[in-house]
């Protein structure tokens, strides 16, 4: 595991955008080699987001042979609703970038077949060659995706009814009206996202500090589903210093100790800089 | 590459790099056309998975809806109310000229003239689309001669009519006109006997009524509107001066007696002459939501100064001055429609939002057609303009085609 400490949000954000930066353009990807990319929602990654269209409008990466894969939606909820995932990912990125919609695919909530749709996902997935970054984000109960707690460590995409702290957490986008907060989604499983080459975690903030301490210092537990990536081979935590206030500080230390290494990994490829 | 755009074959493009005015606010979007209207890309991307075939820079540019006049006289040595074996050639060159002040649409206005010229004349002049030809014709607007005399401005005394009786109205405006076809506003008098009968008949037939030309009170005004009118014919011009007793029909800006869910419109020539950009700011803070820039343009706009005809009169340029022949009344003015836009900003210190809406969104809900022009709403007509900052049109689109843009000659 690799747990990178920056200031704050928008340097984690800046941080997190540049090393998906470096993944894609190190992949060389084209027209028989597409890069799989897992990607979250809500408010953690918007500065990530910000920063890749930054990135795309500088000539720096291209999303022409890249392949998106959402982690979740609702249930039920219109895709054009302002709070879908759908909505989310148009306005915050894909408008602003050069994917094709054909390459990108997002969990259709209000599908006839929820577990057909469910069980496609997971053909698209690895119809693609599986999904090489994993990106998400998590809640302050430790849940990834709308894995909430209890959730199975080996689950797949399904239909999950959501937690109350997440119905309550979400009423503020629905008016602050309960009724009115979709109380289903389908989310890809713990063990989809296991299942990626790579994932990065996303975790900013002094209420998400409790999560980030469960889900690298303390045991491998379904109530904290994050805590699975300690068995993945390659994860990587990015966090601000706020995130990091219930850790211990040997781990703190011992993390910061290595970002001189770690900030190697998003320097600009050098045959890849702009030639001045 | 895969295209599987399950609604149309179409062409798409996809204007890049502009500020648009979308909801009372310019946002940096793009804005995205397929056959003639605005199209919504997200529905485009996750329902048909399709893109854009042509990309367009705009530089920056301010993207706004394309402008509307409802008063035009003419311009460029062109008299719509001369009568002549070939106004529609006037027209059309009219509306060819206009595209280059942004104007997209317009109503080409008679001023008060005899019976024999509107029937000679009206048939003349159909609704139609624009296009590279020029800008559409939205209906003529019909200034008179239902005025009062004590208001008569520039138009000629001798031609003005009273209604004979409520029952009549209809026969009166039929003997007039001679028909209503294509006809989209008319100017009257409210105070005039029968007025009340006349507005009534013509909101019926789906003719827009303006208040103008009169000496009403502010009942006689009201009751106008609760008729069916919804629009003031140049506000301050040619109706009784504002009396705290008395407000006349300056006073619908502010009456707590207009329908609900009704909204009153009003015409403002902001050419810096017509109104004192005092009493432009009075309008505009009393009731922003109404305020509809309009030229008024007579036939000397474009053309130099000298003397000129108008309707049936000669009148005199002196600068950006209209005066009938001989007197100091004035008489139309020759302002261009991105002219007053610049001025009407200029003048009120309102937003970029507030005066670009003036000359579109505004002249679009006083004719009822907002749902189609006057917006860059998803599903209007992508008739629209390219401005700069200081509000100089760049380019101007009808149906999404370019129709006209600004020279790198023109720009030095």
């Amino acid at each position: 595991m690799k747990l990178i400490i920056l200031n704050d949000y928008d340097a984690s954000s800046e941080w997190a955008a540049k090393y998906i930066r470096n993944k894609i353009l190190l992949f060389k990807p084209g027209p028989d080699r597409f890069f799989t990319l897992g990607l979250p929602t809500g408010s953690t990654p918007l500065g990530c987001y910000k920063k890749l269209i930054e990135y795309y409008k500088k000539g720096e990466i291209s999303f022409q042979y890249v392949k998106t894969f959402n982690m979740d939606e609702y249930v039920g909820l219109p895709r054009d609703h302002p709070e879908s995932y759908h909505s989310f990912m148009w306005n915050n990125f894909f408008k602003h970038i050069d994917i094709r919609a054909e390459n990108t695919h997002i969990l259709d909530g209000n599908a006839a077949d929820l577990q057909a749709e469910c069980d496609a996902f997971e053909e698209k997935i690895t119809a693609a060659g599986g999904i090489e970054l994993f990106v998400g984000g998590i809640g302050p109960d430790g849940h990834i995706a709308f894995n909430e707690p209890g959730s199975s460590l080996a689950s797949r995409t399904r239909v999950k009814t959501l937690a109350r702290d997440t119905i309550v957490a979400n009423a503020r986008f629905f008016d602050g009206d309960l009724s009115k907060v979709p109380t289903m989604a389908l989310t890809v499983g713990v063990g989809t996202v296991m299942d990626a080459k790579e994932v990065m975690i996303l975790i900013t903030g002094p209420h998400k500090a409790f999560a980030l301490y469960k889900a690298i210092e303390d045991g491998v537990n379904h109530m904290w589903t994050v805590s699975a990536f300690q068995q993945h081979p390659q994860t990587v935590f990015v966090c601000d210093e706020d995130a990091t206030l219930e850790l211990r500080v040997k781990t703190v230390k011992y993390f910061k100790g290595m970002m001189h290494v770690h900030n190697k990994l998003v320097e600009l490829p050098q045959d890849l800089e702009p030639k001045k | 590459m895969p295209s599987n755009k399950s609604v149309s074959e179409a062409p798409i493009t996809q204007l890049l790099n502009c500020r648009i005015l979308r909801d009372h606010r310019l946002q940096n979007e793009d804005l995205w056309v397929r056959e003639g209207k605005i199209l919504d890309p997200e529905k485009l991307f996750f329902d048909e998975q399709a893109y854009a075939d042509n990309q367009v820079d705009c530089g920056g540019a301010i993207v706004a809806p394309g402008f509307i006049d409802v008063q035009i006289n003419g311009g460029y040595g062109v008299d719509f109310s001369q009568a002549s074996d070939d106004v529609s050639a006037g027209i059309s060159l009219v509306a060819q000229k206009l595209l280059e002040h942004g104007v997209t649409s317009f109503c080409p206005t008679l001023v008060t003239s005899p019976p024999h010229i509107y029937h000679k004349v009206l048939p003349q002049i159909k609704v139609q689309d624009g296009g590279p030809h020029g800008a559409g014709v939205l209906g003529v607007h019909l200034e008179g001669p239902f005025i009062s005399a004590k208001k008569k401005g520039a138009h000629p005394e001798r031609f003005l009519r009273t209604f004979s009786g409520p029952d009549t109205v209809m026969a009166d405006l039929m003997d007039v006109y001679g028909g209503l076809d294509n006809v989209a506003l008319v100017t009257l008098a409210p105070e005039l006997e029968g007025s009340r009968w006349a507005v009534s008949e013509l909101c019926q037939r789906g003719v827009t009524v303006s208040l103008g030309h009169s000496v009403a009170n502010l009942s006689q005004a009201e009751e106008a509107v609760r008729h069916g009118a919804s629009f003031i014919t140049h506000l301050f011009n040619a109706m009784l001066p504002f009396h705290h007793r008395d407000p006349g029909i300056v006073g619908l800006l502010t009456s707590e007696h207009i329908p609900a869910g009704r909204s009153v419109y009003y015409g403002m020539i902001a050419d810096g002459i017509h109104t004192n950009p005092a009493a432009l700011r009075i309008a505009h803070r009393a009731h922003p939501k109404g305020l509809v820039l309009v030229t008024d343009a007579i036939a000397a706009m474009g053309l130099g100064p000298g003397r000129h005809k108008l309707g049936q009169q000669d009148v005199q340029i002196c600068g950006l001055h209209v005066y009938v022949a001989g007197t100091q009344t004035l008489s139309g003015s020759i302002a261009t429609m991105d002219m007053c836009v610049r001025h009407f900003k200029h003048a009120t210190g309102c937003r970029v939002e507030e005066a670009l809406e003036a000359a579109s969104l505004h002249p679009a809900q006083l004719l009822g057609i907002s749902q189609s022009k006057g917006t860059l709403d998803f599903g209007s007509h992508a008739d629209f303009v390219l401005l700069d900052d200081e509000l100089n049109v760049k380019a101007t689109f009808i149906s999404g085609q370019e129709v006209w843009r600004k020279t790198t000659q023109e720009q030095q």
